[in-house]
């Protein structure tokens, strides 16, 4: 295995047997961040939450494999793989506003994980806790901790997600659409705190995302989806110099840029979308058979 | 794009079918129990009391369910018993379910002055203990039919009156009611062509479930002897005499409760069962 | 002029502060605007969350009642006129809204959603006019017997400018109404929605909060900032030569999909 998170051949279905996701394979290397692209529909967050073990109860994995750090998470029993996940691996919600329990102080929700799950002592965790706070920036960290989250912002509470999913120094983050709910300004520091922390921790980062602006900003390589199939794999500079697959420069085409003065748009066109649809219906039938 | 999500579905129908089927039953034998009633439900006779069911020794042909210890036909008294059931069931219900829905339908809609006078006169009725208000007013208005449906919806019209009001309260603040400001349709027009499709799902689960409660709680005031009066058979007074005879003769108790039970649940059944097959948005 | 705007003023009570007696607190959400909307112009009305972008928007269109200033409609102050003086006038002025979701009424059939206001309106020949509006937007004439949830994101989208345009309008506002979709679909609703504007002579106020799109739209942009106008200019003087420090930091926020663009 290449990556320290390689995902091969993971097939998702819904219960009546659609397939969710098509034989995804792909590769993040340790310290450096994967994107992954696609439409609402595609099947992108399905991924990260199929690595987590926290896929929406009508899915399920139905096959492949899902390396991480060498070993194959789909090989270990249910308990040892949540153990396995919850010491490797962590999240950055896309929802600041529903991720954090409304009724809880800041403090506990951050060291609750480190304390329960990872067995750090209070004083342990209170003082990661504070440290964390301060490298994203967060003004009065002692005071941030005994608030509820309705007392902060929208970009304060995205700041403690993100502290709370580096306080156990995992070596993979899942960040899902991190910055979808925030304002551009506030989306520039978000991002660029993300892409400080991820350098300096040497994170492993598989970066879900529909704007393609984001990806060119945060990642190394990434990955185009279409109907939960890889249609694209790319290292970043090559994919927006030359995408090789239709649908990618389609998409790219659609995208919307201020500095473009005519300010034309091109929709993905049919054509595109029926060579799609037939590479997923081809691939279908090869499974099929 | 293609997206699988649509696929997640639920299975609709069984609980339709069950609870209608068993709520059918009951229509046909209450409407029909002058013909199909196998004695005269009042008829007594002391050598024939408690006769056990059909499957039973002992048994004389006619009396399927049993008699209780005035020798009275157990089934005969449930076919007619049902007639009082579901006129309480039906009327009470019904009656209940337009006058809390209205008002919760204005006060959650239209806010302002309707919604705090509508809601403080919720609250203060509320107040009330439910029973004894129940007991006292039947008290006031002497034992009947209309005194136990008058009873029901006095008592329960605040349960719609609360649902809806918050149910038109989220609709209110959804964009197509905005959407039809724009258009110009007047107030009143949007809340009957634009809020009450929308919370129609609602108040028919509520007035199923409505319904089950005014049998639950005609059988609760016959069981007192606060029902009509005590010569004509009812599901609650049926019990009650059961109760006192449950060693010698349990078919007497066990029969009308498993009769009430079912219609209960058939109730709340049919509503969500309506729900999932007529509402064009889980459809 | 189709729009004027003058000295804008608008308030809502804040709940979330309200005393257990005595009214709530009000805040400010719009703190004096002033600028015109010209006929057969495309103003851009871009902000942050909080600008006050929506709200305005719905003062606008009367959906809300300003508490100071004044709103001039094609010549007529409609600024505190009451919602039976303001009916007439409705079919006039029409919204498309940001969530067609939550704006098409989910137990209604797409045919019935359009209807509805033509009915309102008096107009004649209804069901011919909701096919012409379907062909407008681009969408078969059948699914006029489909509810919404039947559609996909971009086709809902559709459907609420059908109805917009159905009234034949002479203004429309479009509040932030491709935040919600994919590329794809935004691409080609922005494109329809200009060829609409071109081909029925439509005033649009177009609200966003992504430049970008602005651009691809707008001929004029007004730029929002907590409730004040920080900056209006024609679309090509406002890219090219932001004057606003609030301007130049939202366009400088922007993530082009271009891995040179400087920018962390």
């Amino acid at each position: 295995m290449n990556g320290f998170l390689s995902i091969r051949n993971l097939t998702v279905r819904l219960k009546n047997g659609s397939p969710i996701l098509r034989s995804v394979s792909l590769d993040v290397a340790a310290g450096q961040v994967h994107g992954l692209v696609g439409e609402s529909g595609a099947g992108k967050s399905m991924i990260g939450k199929a690595v987590l073990g926290t896929l929406p109860r009508a899915l399920s994995v139905t096959g492949g494999e899902i390396w991480l750090d060498g070993t194959n998470l789909m090989s270990l029993s249910p308990t040892e793989r949540r153990r396995r996940i919850g010491a490797t691996a962590a999240l950055i919600p896309q929802d600041p506003l529903t991720a954090l329990n409304p009724s809880k102080r800041i403090g506990p929700q951050i060291t609750r994980r480190l304390v329960d799950i990872l067995g750090w002592s209070r004083q342990d965790a209170q003082d990661r806790a504070l440290e964390l706070l301060g490298e994203v920036h967060i003004p009065d960290p002692a005071r941030v901790m005994r608030n509820y989250p309705h007392e902060l912002s929208g970009g304060m509470r995205q700041r403690i997600l993100i502290a709370s999913a580096f306080a156990a120094e995992p070596r993979l983050i899942i960040a899902d659409e991190p910055t979808t709910a925030l304002d551009v300004t506030v989306q520039k520091q978000i991002l660029r705190l993300i892409a400080d922390m991820q350098t300096r921790h040497g994170t492993a980062l598989l970066f879900v995302t529909h704007d393609l602006g984001v990806v060119s900003k945060v990642c190394d390589t990434l990955s185009v989806l279409y109907a939960g199939k890889v249609v694209e794999d790319a290292r970043m500079h090559r994919f927006f110099m030359r995408p090789i697959h239709p649908y990618s420069a389609a998409l790219l085409a659609a995208t919307p840029t201020y500095t473009d003065p005519t300010g034309s748009l091109t929709p993905v066109s049919q054509a595109v979308i029926d060579g799609v649809e037939a590479e997923v219906a081809q691939h279908d039938a090869r499974r099929a058979q | 794009m293609r997206d699988a999500r649509g696929d997640m579905r639920r299975p609709v129908g069984l609980r339709l079918w069950l609870s209608g089927g068993w709520l059918t039953l009951l229509v046909a034998g209450a409407i029909f129990a002058p013909w199909i009633a196998p004695k005269d439900p009042l008829m007594q006779d002391l050598f024939l009391g408690r006769l056990p069911p059909f499957w039973e020794s002992g048994t004389e042909p006619g009396f399927w369910l049993g008699t209780d210890s005035l020798g009275r036909d157990v089934l005969s008294r449930m076919l007619y018993g049902a007639r009082l059931a579901l006129v309480v069931a039906l009327v009470a219900g019904t009656l209940t379910c337009i006058i809390g829905a209205a008002l919760g339908l204005i006060a959650g809609y239209y806010r302002g002055w309707p919604d705090r006078i509508i809601s403080r006169f919720v609250d203060i009725w509320m107040a009330f203990p439910p029973v004894l208000f129940a007991i006292l007013l039947i008290a006031v208005l002497g034992p009947g039919l209309w005194s136990i449906i008058i009873a029901i919806v006095v008592i329960d019209w605040t349960r719609f009156a609360r649902v809806i009001r918050a149910e038109a309260m989220t609709q209110g603040a959804m964009d197509y009611v905005a959407s039809a400001q724009v258009a110009g349709r007047k107030r009143f027009g949007t809340m009957l062509t634009e809020i009450l499709p929308n919370v129609l799902p609602t108040i028919v689960v509520l007035l199923t479930l409505e319904m089950g409660i005014a049998v639950i709680v005609e059988a609760i005031l016959s069981f007192v002897n606060l029902s009509i009066s005590t010569d004509s058979p009812t599901w609650g007074g049926m019990i009650a005499e059961g109760r006192t005879s449950v060693h010698q003769a349990w078919w007497v108790l066990v029969f009308p409760l498993i009769a009430l039970f079912l219609t209960v649940l058939s109730f709340s059944q049919l509503g969500e069962g309506l729900k999932d097959r007529f509402d064009p948005v889980l459809r | 002029m189709m729009y004027q705007i003058k000295d804008l003023h608008l308030s809502l009570p804040d709940m979330t502060r309200k005393p257990l007696l005595g009214p709530a607190p009000r805040i400010e959400i719009l703190k004096g605007l002033t600028f015109d909307v010209p006929e057969g112009a495309v103003v851009g009305i871009v902000g942050g969350s909080g600008s006050g972008k929506s709200t305005l928007g719905r003062a606008m269109l009367r959906l809300l009642e300003p508490t100071g200033g004044e709103i001039v409609f094609d010549g007529q102050t409609i600024t505190h006129l009451s919602e039976n003086a303001l009916r007439p006038l409705r079919r006039r002025f029409q919204m498309i809204f940001q969530d067609p979701m939550s704006s098409l009424n989910p137990r209604r059939r797409v045919g019935g959603i359009i209807a509805g206001p033509l009915r309102l309106h008096g107009f004649e020949g209804v069901s011919a006019r909701v096919d012409e509006a379907l062909d407008m937007v681009g969408l078969p004439r059948h699914f006029s017997r489909r509810f919404p949830h039947e559609l996909s994101g971009g086709q809902r989208q559709r459907v609420g400018i059908a109805r917009a345009i159905a009234l034949r309008p002479d203004f429309i506002l479009a509040d932030e109404i491709v935040s919600g979709l994919d590329v794809s679909s935004q691409a080609q609703v922005l494109n329809l929605l200009g060829e609409l504007v071109r081909e029925l002579g439509l005033t649009l106020a177009f609200i966003s909060h992504d430049l970008s799109v602005i651009r691809r739209l707008c001929s004029r942009v007004v730029v929002l900032h907590q409730g004040v106008i920080v900056e209006q200019a024609d679309t090509a003087t406002l890219f090219d030569a932001p004057k606003a420090r609030y301007t130049q930091e939202l366009l400088q926020a922007i993530p082009l999909p271009d891995p040179f663009q400087k920018w962390l």
